[in-house]
């Protein structure tokens, strides 16, 4: 198991090495001088020189790569040129409400996926088959703004049963916060429920279809009993898979269902500083996302080698 | 099949769109603006009185030519790539494969957006953005299929007519792996419309007043209450075409089935797609 880890480990190296690469790129390929768009136009050459020496751009690039990448690593991710903030003060009030919204999705993901991927398995043939059949076919194609769109005009503009746009921390009114986020959540959980209906009944149809199951079986278990007991446990297994990694593409990638709820997490904020050239901002969400996911991932695989021990010496 | 004829009718319809849209898509009618959908105008007007049927046609052709667009690309640099490291193997295919793990180690969405942050929001622009995203999947799959291809006996028997590697790979390795590659193509396809509307949606792609499914989502859902007829039919064109791509792909697939089980040519991989 630790031979396995470090491999992976090392495998992420490179990764993370031209992601870093990449973000910093970001920043050095953008026309115009930083040190300047920190200033403003009235600067004295003398004030700009400073500024230029102070930030490291009088440096060769190799140099100013390794200087952006130590400050990184101490947790410096630069100030907006906006508001003047810190990036990672900016991050830090963000990750909490994203990471609401992500739980949330992926618990409604899981309460449509589970019994529509169960049922479907145990009865391949029947109705529930046909529907959920038909279901993964339509969330997988629906695009998550339309339907954000569509509910919004359902739930909130004709029957007015749910709030529309906002956010409410869970822990101060969850009452409340749990109305606010239904609508968000529903969205950013349809797609994966789909997937995760599909993995589910092809997970479970393979271990129905094992020894052991046949074994359960002919010792008396009962029906509940070989598919609750024997044969999920199983298939959990790809399922958490997938799982892990929408948790990680959800930490940046809720950016449409952000947008469309007025949710003020990671992704809008991302979005924000795209249209208004706020360059830190973007290079510090883009590595914080990427650095989650990574890392999210590599835990992702881990469990799944700890669970499944045939990974771990292919 | 129904896929296929739902396609060709979309494509028909964005081609012919001069001809069949009753009015300018950007003709402006201020006395009839919000009419809900009517004969005169089929799926009623937006907030400049503009016919939306019109704007609905016109705007398939942005998105069906930028599903083309970012196949052709993502094709045409993921292909070679992943025939490279299949066949060159060890160094070469070690640091095409952390290539391609670098792309796949960000959210495509977000890689979408981080890449248009550099180029500057615009159409074109943004099917590049999608197609760089769209690469990996076509390098995987074209590697899949050379490592299972390279040591069989015709590929050994070209080699030992004395065909050099690039022959081998495009002439005799290539043309054997074609099946998986048209069905991950038409899925990149469905992919690539639907991320290029995301970002359309999201103001990174189309500007107003050029017509695409993505943005008149964006600005019909400003106008959900006075006209929700607005948000209605450019999202149910998206999802048609998607849903056509995704039933072509899967009929492909069927039909190619001994071929492409063995590649692996699957849907976007889970955890591709941000929400």
């Amino acid at each position: 198991m630790a031979r396995y880890a470090f491999v992976r480990l090392v495998h992420l190296l490179p990764v993370l090495f031209l992601t870093s690469v990449a973000v910093w790129l970001l920043i050095y390929l953008i026309p115009g001088d930083p040190a300047l768009a920190l200033l403003g136009p009235d600067v004295t050459p003398e004030q700009l020189q400073r500024a230029r020496a102070r930030m490291g751009l009088d440096q060769p690039w190799p140099m100013q790569y390794a200087l952006w990448l130590g400050r990184v690593l101490e947790g410096d991710l630069g100030v907006s040129y906006l508001n003047g903030l810190p990036v990672r003060t900016m991050l830090a009030q963000r990750i909490p409400v994203t990471l609401q919204l992500t739980v949330a999705s992926l618990v409604v993901a899981l309460l449509i996926a589970a019994p529509l991927g169960i049922l479907s398995a145990v009865r391949p043939t029947s109705w529930i088959g046909r529907v959920a059949t038909g279901y993964n076919a339509l969330a997988m194609a629906v695009p998550t703004f339309w339907l954000g769109i569509l509910l919004v005009l359902l739930f909130g503009l004709y029957l007015r049963w749910l709030p529309t746009s906002g956010y409410v921390p869970l822990w101060e009114d969850p009452a409340r916060a749990l109305r606010f986020l239904v609508l968000p959540a529903v969205t950013l959980g349809a797609y994966v429920s789909a997937v995760l209906a599909r993995f589910t009944r092809a997970a479970l149809l393979e271990s129905l279809g094992q020894d052991y199951v046949r074994t359960a079986r002919a010792k008396g278990v009962g029906e509940p009993g070989v598919v609750g007991v024997h044969a999920l446990k199983n298939a959990l297994i790809p399922v958490v898979t997938v799982l892990g990694l929408q948790f990680g593409a959800f930490m940046g990638g809720a950016v449409i269902t952000e947008a469309i709820f007025d949710y003020p997490g990671l992704g809008r904020m991302l979005l924000q500083a795209i249209l208004t050239r706020d360059y830190t901002v973007v290079q510090g969400t883009i590595l914080f996302v990427v650095a989650a996911f990574v890392v999210i991932n590599l835990l992702t695989d881990l469990a799944y080698a700890y669970l499944d021990p045939r990974i771990r010496y292919s | 099949m129904a896929a296929l004829l739902v396609l060709v009718g979309l494509a028909a319809l964005a081609a012919a769109a001069p001809v069949v849209s009753r009015y300018d898509p950007l003709l402006q009618d201020r006395a009839s603006r919000f009419e809900p959908p009517s004969l005169r105008h089929l799926f009623g007007t937006d907030e400049f009185g503009r016919d939306i049927w019109s704007r609905v046609i016109h705007g398939a052709r942005v998105s069906l030519l930028t599903g083309a667009a970012v196949v052709v690309v993502a094709g045409t640099v993921g292909i070679p790539l992943g025939l490279l490291g299949g066949y060159a193997g060890g160094w070469t295919d070690a640091v095409v494969m952390r290539f391609l793990d670098f792309l796949l180690a960000v959210p495509a969405i977000l890689l979408a957006m981080a890449v248009i942050a550099v180029l500057g929001p615009g159409v074109l622009n943004a099917v590049l953005a999608v197609a760089i995203v769209s690469i990996p999947a076509f390098a995987r799959i074209a590697r899949a299929s050379t490592l299972a291809l390279k040591e069989r006996e015709f590929v050994l028997a070209g080699r030992a007519m004395g065909a050099g590697p690039a022959y081998l790979m495009f002439r005799t390795i290539l043309p054997n792996a074609l099946s998986p590659l048209l069905v991950q193509a038409t899925v990149a396809a469905a992919y690539a419309i639907l991320l290029e509307a995301a970002l359309s949606f999201l103001g990174l792609s189309t500007r107003p007043p050029e017509p695409s499914w993505g943005s008149m989502l964006n600005t019909g859902r400003s106008f959900l209450y006075q006209a929700p007829w607005y948000g209605l039919f450019p999202g149910i064109m998206i999802t048609l075409a998607v849903l056509a791509l995704n039933g072509l792909a899967d009929g492909l697939q069927r039909v190619f089935a001994g071929a492409a089980a063995g590649a692996g040519a699957t849907r976007a991989p889970a955890g591709a797609r941000g929400g």
